[in-house]
């Protein structure tokens, strides 16, 4: 009985990661420029994964394999966002704009003096 | 005991289908984006699909040992992405040319021809993969 | 007192981290939560430790509780048929002003909902934000700074 609740369980996070999964990849292909896609990528990616770790560890019925899959699962929550904002912050200072559908820039006036200090580089 | 072993075997296989959709979809992606940085978005989210795959072959042959290779790829992954992204930076600013009105000050025009003089089989090269989709997104600007 | 109690959490943590709970790896635990407690023991003697530990849970529960709405926002922006978006940046004023307490609030922002941090300024004082949803840059700037930000100074503070 309890083993079937497990599997259930299993089951439901198995299709959820991978749902989310594939959710972050036709966002991917759908928004319209990269710092659109990069939400996707960083959010729902993110989430898809670190579901389908936490199903291997409950899977797992096993404490110290089901404490791996949790710091698993942190390790990958905790550095999606840095590389969403570095890649985020790479592509703005080299010269990617928004899109065309944008209604607000309001790090343009800094601009100037990021390209400056690019330019020392 | 065997419906448990039923309904882990469908969502297992469930799953498989759906990661590969993704897979797909994400090379798709990495193929026609239409800037280094869409590249490297998309690679980065592989490396997510790729480790649900572990993680969803880690339940198949039930090997936990799957997890800390799950792990150590993440890890790769970040760094790879945090080298990408310093390479992104390192390689300079993008031909602003193929941008049109984006507006732009004087100088660095300036400093963009000048760096056109200097390498143009690279300029080129970039105009090429990036023009298609900075025109599109460069013209609707004032 | 409260050293003691971390100290043994710590090495019970080892033993279940490394899976195998014989005398000789606890004591290994043991001394490892030791020699870390004493790295960090000068942050350690802060005054009203417990208070801010609660405070600290509810931040995690907070940031989890964002992760999954934003997840699911995400899909449904994915899925609907036809996307109206409205994206750009906005930039938001800091109060923090240490640089742990600047990195912990751009991580949250990027896991909230349709937010995600760019760049903050040279001098500290402002975190550029790119939205999906830009139609509302006050009401965003208002969430960040009553939810996020002061949690954040409730907790460190």
């Amino acid at each position: 009985m309890i083993e079937l609740l497990v599997s259930i369980v299993t089951a439901c996070l198995i299709l959820a990661g991978a749902g989310f999964a594939l959710v972050a990849a036709i966002g991917l292909n759908r928004f319209p420029e990269v710092f659109t896609r990069m939400h996707a990528a960083s959010k729902a990616g993110t989430v898809g994964s670190g579901l389908l770790l936490l199903a291997v560890g409950l899977h797992a019925g096993d404490l110290s394999t089901f404490a791996r899959a949790i710091a698993g699962f942190l390790f990958f929550v905790l550095t999606a966002p840095v590389s969403a904002h570095l890649l985020a912050m790479a592509a703005y200072k080299v010269g990617y704009r928004l899109g065309d559908d944008s209604i607000c820039d309001e790090m343009k006036r800094y601009k100037s003096g990021i390209q400056s200090s690019l330019r020392q580089k | 005991m065997t419906a448990a072993a039923f309904i882990l075997g469908l969502a297992t296989w469930l799953g498989f289908v759906i990661l590969g959709l993704a897979f797909l979809l994400t090379i798709w992606r990495v193929i026609q984006g239409p800037t280094l940085a869409d590249r490297v978005v998309a690679l980065d989210m592989l490396t997510g699909i790729v480790i649900g795959f572990i993680a969803l072959i880690a339940i198949r042959t039930g090997f936990n040992l799957y997890i800390d290779i799950a792990i150590s790829l993440g890890l790769v992954g970040f760094l790879a992405t945090v080298a990408f992204a310093r390479f992104i930076l390192s390689r300079g600013s993008v031909p602003r040319s193929a941008e049109g009105g984006v507006a732009e000050t004087a100088e660095s025009q300036a400093a963009t021809s000048g760096k056109k003089k200097q390498a143009p089989a690279r300029k080129a090269a970039a105009t090429g993969k990036v023009g298609a989709g900075k025109a599109a997104t460069g013209k609707g600007r004032k | 007192m409260i050293t003691f109690i971390l100290t043994l959490v710590f090495g019970l943590i080892w033993v279940v981290v490394t899976g195998s709970a014989t005398g000789h790896n606890l004591l290994f635990g043991l001394a490892l939560a030791t020699l870390a407690l004493w790295v960090v023991r000068r942050e350690m003697n802060a005054h009203g430790y417990w208070p801010r530990v609660g405070k600290f849970i509810s931040l995690v529960v907070l940031f989890f509780r964002e992760l999954a709405m934003s997840a699911w926002k995400v899909a449904v922006l994915v899925t609907r048929r036809r996307m109206d978006l409205k994206p750009g940046i906005f930039a938001f004023p800091l109060t923090v002003d240490r640089d742990f307490e600047i990195t912990l609030l751009a991580n949250l922002i990027t896991l909230t909902p349709g937010t995600l941090s760019v760049d903050v300024s040279e001098d500290r004082k402002t975190l550029f934000v790119h939205a999906i949803d830009c139609s509302d840059i006050e009401g965003a700037k208002r969430d960040i700074a009553e939810g996020f930000e002061r949690k954040i100074m409730e907790a460190f503070r």
